[in-house]
């Protein structure tokens, strides 16, 4: 007899809009306190702690446009945040302080959420999407040089880029970016030679979201309808559909695989959170605690892996925390 | 004593040997007379002090005994030579045949089984049957035997042979009569089907019955029973049919399924037409074996077809129903898609080394889509949205909605009516035509005049389709019993006290307290006797203001044909129904202020329609006369109505012949009014 499916650990209020984006920070020292940063529709960054449940800090930087993206760059204190102010903010957050210390002017009014990768220290790769539609561009940061602009072939109308997901196979080896777009394929950009070496045709409506696993070089992808679609990269650097899942109801907003490889959760439109096993995608548990759309999922990078978290923040203005399938 | 010693049998083997040497034969006439007339004489002349031995139900299985005791005989002085055996001249195929037979037949059957000879005496003496007892002694055999191959060792080629049997067999059984179950029909063609010699018999029944099947005034005038029966017989026949039978007779076949389907389609009754359908599936399955075949979305008369087992056949064809009804229910099925999970941990242990145990996902279903809650978006979301899923849970609460708000819909009844009435079903729902009948209802009551109103001039109205038009007459019929209907207090309160006014306090209210005090008065000044009844509290009849409007603009234009629409032509269904629907609206207007006109106005429309052809509508002209006299008071019916009450007793004394039950009650009804 299968146990019902568990309740959240704790229920964060007080963002008092729909919550956009979640990152969580909890792989510091033992002494530091577990952080979870969202970003709300009202433009405002809080920084919950995890011990206390409360927030410690409001961040307004993008003049009360919703913030869709956070990700922090190498620890609590440095952040990154895009609005829909077409800013990508780059924040100080050491010592309590909470100043906006660069940012970039991004002239770019889609919702696709930038992605970072740290490929050597101290410097970072970012994609976001561009000025012109169904362009990525790549910087570097801190220095803010554009690195390559990934521009689809002529006529292939592929619409407005969704997501994006910068990788690389290892440290130091050569970074490459899965986008995924409007028109329901994903596309594998090599960054060194700037063009594309793949491309895959998995959804009939926009891909919302992805995610990748490098190690196993199979990726997941969600879109507003009801499949979820699993693809692997084989050798030849060549995309191909692995296998599909059926959903029961429409519309997927955002996937994340856990950093350990083992199960993978579904933000879903139908105020549901999905889990299920990376291995096989077999459906493990349905979480269903918000009453609006789930916008965003994502797990925690605890050292410890019995304290490893995942939270999910919603339309309904609550972000629930949840402690699941932690023992493995 | 005589019988007891066996001396019957001993005289009927003294009747057979002189047979064999040509006695006289009015000698073996009177004595064979006498046997089977033994009871009878010996009762009257004892009267009373009869034996039990000479009781019809033992004298005759004696006698049977007895028989079969002589034809024993005869076989063993027949072994190695062929005797006549004019004998036995079945005196006892007389009135009497079923206990006879009863005794007789088992015993037949076994004998013959393997015997040849037994077989032979058999035939003969079935040949040797006069005409006069030849109907009696085929139906008895024909009834009694237990399968078509025992009916053909027992009786030979005989309807070849014989034509009176022949005449029974095909015709009467078939034809005539047709209160014959199914196992008689089954042994009977089985019986025709068996023999090569028979089988141009078993072509000539099967064409027979089909021409009897295929014509209209049989359709129209025979009834359901009969009509069953010959379809019963239609399709046991096809079942025996071969290929090349099918082959030589397929033109015939064809021509008369379509003239059959024609005519039963045509019919008013239910039945009928279900009965064509299925024949004709059946015909056009034998014969269009490639090629596209006849297919109707029949609901099976299950009584029917369990009736007719055993034939492949129908087998087929109840299967080919099922399927039909069966994918009609799955397409509501797969809209569920409810998510069941798949594995459970131990089975997961084995065929995977993740060790992750899922948790319980039944509660995970489709979102439901949130109904409607104000009448106004019901209106908008069932004329403008796209949305599937909003159309159908509006669809689905509509019908509360409109009885919880009465105010909101009366402001907007005509608009939601004509809705209703145009709405067509864009999803598979179940149930969509009940649905919306009682969303029309619920409309309809709420806000009566403007309604009925609106609904009766579409009845009348071009291009509406006959469903539609049958739909606003049970709308009507439906909302004319809820208003008639007396409803507790308790409700009427309940409603009452939805509109959020300021509610008086009950103290004040003094006009209610002299009521109480009469009463009271009054129950404590009488007696009562017996049981005192409950008192049902008296509201007043909400359909008496109305039923004016319902029933008068319904008998307003029935003469005035229209292009799509002709009620005294080729749209009898639809008069016919107008017809019943009349009938109700009076029935249900009982001590209403307006029935006497009511009643004037349908006494002169029966009148009119009285010789209409299809006996749907006669029926329907007879339940009006009964509705008139039930509920117009008498005083009204003498005074008033006279005239039309003295012709309507001329015409039904004078159609007596074809008058059934109600019209009997009707006529009777209106000799006691004038006596």
């Amino acid at each position: 007899m299968a146990l019902p499916p568990p309740d959240p650990q704790f229920v964060l209020r007080g963002t008092s809009a729909a919550v956009h984006t979640l990152h969580f920070s909890c792989g510091g020292q033992e002494r530091d306190v577990p952080i979870l940063f969202s970003g709300s529709e009202n433009g405002f960054i809080h920084v919950w702690n995890l011990k206390t449940h409360r927030v410690d800090a409001a961040l307004d930087g993008h003049g009360r446009k919703s913030v869709y993206c956070v990700e922090t760059m190498g620890g609590k204190d440095r952040l990154l945040s895009q609005g829909r102010d077409q800013r990508i903010c780059l924040w100080d957050l050491a010592e309590g302080r909470t100043s906006v210390t660069d940012s970039v002017f991004t002239e770019n009014v889609g919702f696709c959420r930038c992605s970072l990768l740290k490929v050597a220290q101290g410097r970072w790769l970012m994609a976001m999407a561009a000025k012109a539609m169904e362009e990525v561009q790549v910087l570097e940061l801190p220095s803010k040089t554009s690195v390559c602009t990934l521009k689809p072939e002529v006529g292939a109308k592929l619409g407005m880029p969704m997501c994006l997901k910068l990788w690389q196979l290892n440290f130091g080896s050569q970074p490459l970016l899965l986008a995924g777009y409007e028109d329901g394929s994903v596309i594998l950009w090599s960054l060194s030679m700037g063009k594309a070496l793949s491309q895959l045709v998995c959804h009939q409506e926009p891909v919302m979201s992805l995610d990748f696993d490098s190690e196993k070089a199979k990726g997941i992808s969600g879109s507003s309808e009801k499949v979820l679609s699993i693809w692997s990269l084989n050798e030849q650097q060549n995309l191909q559909v692995y296998k599909t899942h059926n959903l029961v109801n429409p519309g997927i907003s955002d996937i994340a695989i856990r950093p350990d490889k083992k199960i993978l959760a579904t933000a879903g439109w139908d105020h549901r959170i999905r889990i299920f096993g990376w291995k096989k995608l077999k459906p493990l548990a349905v979480l269903d605690y918000h009453t609006a759309t789930v916008h965003c999922v994502s797990f925690s990078d605890h050292k410890n892996p019995s304290e490893r978290l995942l939270a999910a923040g919603s339309k309904d203005h609550r972000i629930s925390i949840w402690s699941i399938y932690t023992q493995t | 004593q005589f019988v007891q010693e066996g001396r019957i049998s001993a005289v009927m083997w003294e009747v057979c040997q002189q047979q064999a040497q040509a006695g006289s034969p009015d000698l073996q006439e009177a004595l064979l007379n006498k046997i089977v007339c033994l009871p009878d004489h010996v009762s009257n002349k004892l009267q009373g002090k009869n034996p039990p031995v000479f009781f019809p139900q033992n004298y005759f299985p004696f006698l049977g005994g007895a028989v079969i005791q002589v034809l024993q005989k005869i076989s063993d002085s027949l072994r190695g030579k062929i005797v006549s055996v004019h004998l036995v001249y079945l005196p006892v195929f007389s009135s009497t045949s079923e206990e006879i037979l009863s005794v007789l037949l088992p015993r037949l059957t076994d004998l013959t089984k393997s015997d040849c000879i037994w077989q032979r005496i058999c035939w003969r003496l079935v040949e040797c049957v006069p005409d006069r007892w030849m109907e009696a002694v085929l139906l008895g055999f024909v009834q009694r035997a237990p399968g078509a191959d025992v009916l053909s060792r027992l009786l030979g080629n005989l309807v070849v042979k014989n034509k009176k049997a022949q005449f029974v067999v095909t015709q009467k059984v078939l034809l005539l009569q047709y209160s014959h179950t199914t196992a008689v029909l089954q042994n009977l063609l089985g019986y025709l089907s068996l023999d090569s010699l028979r089988r141009a018999l078993l072509i000539k029944v099967l064409l027979e019955l089909l021409e009897t099947w295929g014509s209209s005034s049989a359709v129209k005038h025979s009834p359901p029973e009969q009509q069953q029966y010959i379809s019963k017989a239609i399709l046991i026949c096809l079942s025996h049919l071969k290929e090349h039978e099918i082959e030589s007779y397929r033109e015939e076949l064809l021509t008369s399924m379509m003239e059959g389907v024609k005519c039963h389609l045509d019919s008013s009754l239910p039945q009928i037409r279900c009965l064509g359908m299925i024949v004709a599936e059946s015909i056009s399955s034998k014969i269009n074996t490639d090629g596209p075949v006849l297919k109707f979305q029949v609901k099976v008369i299950m009584k029917f077809m369990s009736d007719v087992q055993g034939l492949e056949e129908i087998k087929a064809l109840n299967q080919m129903m099922q399927g039909i009804i069966a994918s009609s229910n799955t397409g509501n099925k797969e809209r569920k898609n409810i998510y069941t999970p798949q594995t459970n941990s131990y089975l997961y242990f084995f065929y995977s080394d993740d060790d992750l145990i899922p948790y319980d996902m039944s509660e995970d279903k489709e979102l439901k889509v949130k109904a409607p809650v104000y009448i106004r978006d019901c209106i908008e979301v069932l004329t403008g949205s796209e949305d599937v899923d909003k159309w159908d849970t509006t669809v689905k609460a509509l019908e509360s909605l409109v009885r919880k708000n009465p105010a909101a819909t009366r402001e907007v009844s005509v608009e939601l009516a004509k809705i209703l009435l145009h709405l067509e079903e864009k999803t598979c729902t179940e149930g969509f035509g009940e649905l919306r009948q009682r969303a029309q209802v619920a409309v309809l009551t709420t806000d009566p005049i403007p309604v009925a109103k609106y609904l009766t001039s579409q009845f009348y109205s071009l291009n509406y389709s006959l469903r539609q038009r049958i739909d606003i007459l049970d709308v009507l019929v439906l909302a004319a019993q809820e208003l008639s209907y007396p409803k507790s207090h308790g409700k009427t309160k309940h409603a009452g006290a939805q509109k959020p006014c300021i509610q008086l306090l009950p103290g004040s209210d003094s006009s209610k307290d002299w009521r109480r005090i009469v009463d009271e008065r009054i129950k404590s000044k009488t007696r009562r006797f017996g049981r005192s009844q409950v008192e049902v509290a008296a509201v007043p009849n909400e359909f008496s203001s109305v039923a004016g409007h319902f029933f008068f603009p319904l008998i307003q234009h029935f003469d005035r044909p229209l292009t799509t629409f002709d009620l005294l032509g080729e749209d009898h269904l639809v008069l016919g129904r107008l017809v019943h629907t009349l009938a109700i609206l009076m029935y249900l207007a009982v001590n209403t202020v307006a029935v006497t006109a009511m009643g004037k106005a349908l006494l002169e429309f029966v009148w009119a329609l009285r010789f209409h052809t299809d006996s749907y509508v006669r029926q329907g002209l007879l339940s009006c006369i009964s509705s008139v006299l039930l509920s117009v008071p008498k005083e009204r019916l003498l005074e008033d109505m006279t005239e039309e009450l003295l012709e309507t007793q001329s015409w039904l004394g004078g159609k007596m012949g074809w008058c059934n039950t109600s019209g009997f009650v009707a006529l009777v009804f209106v000799q006691c009014l004038f006596n």
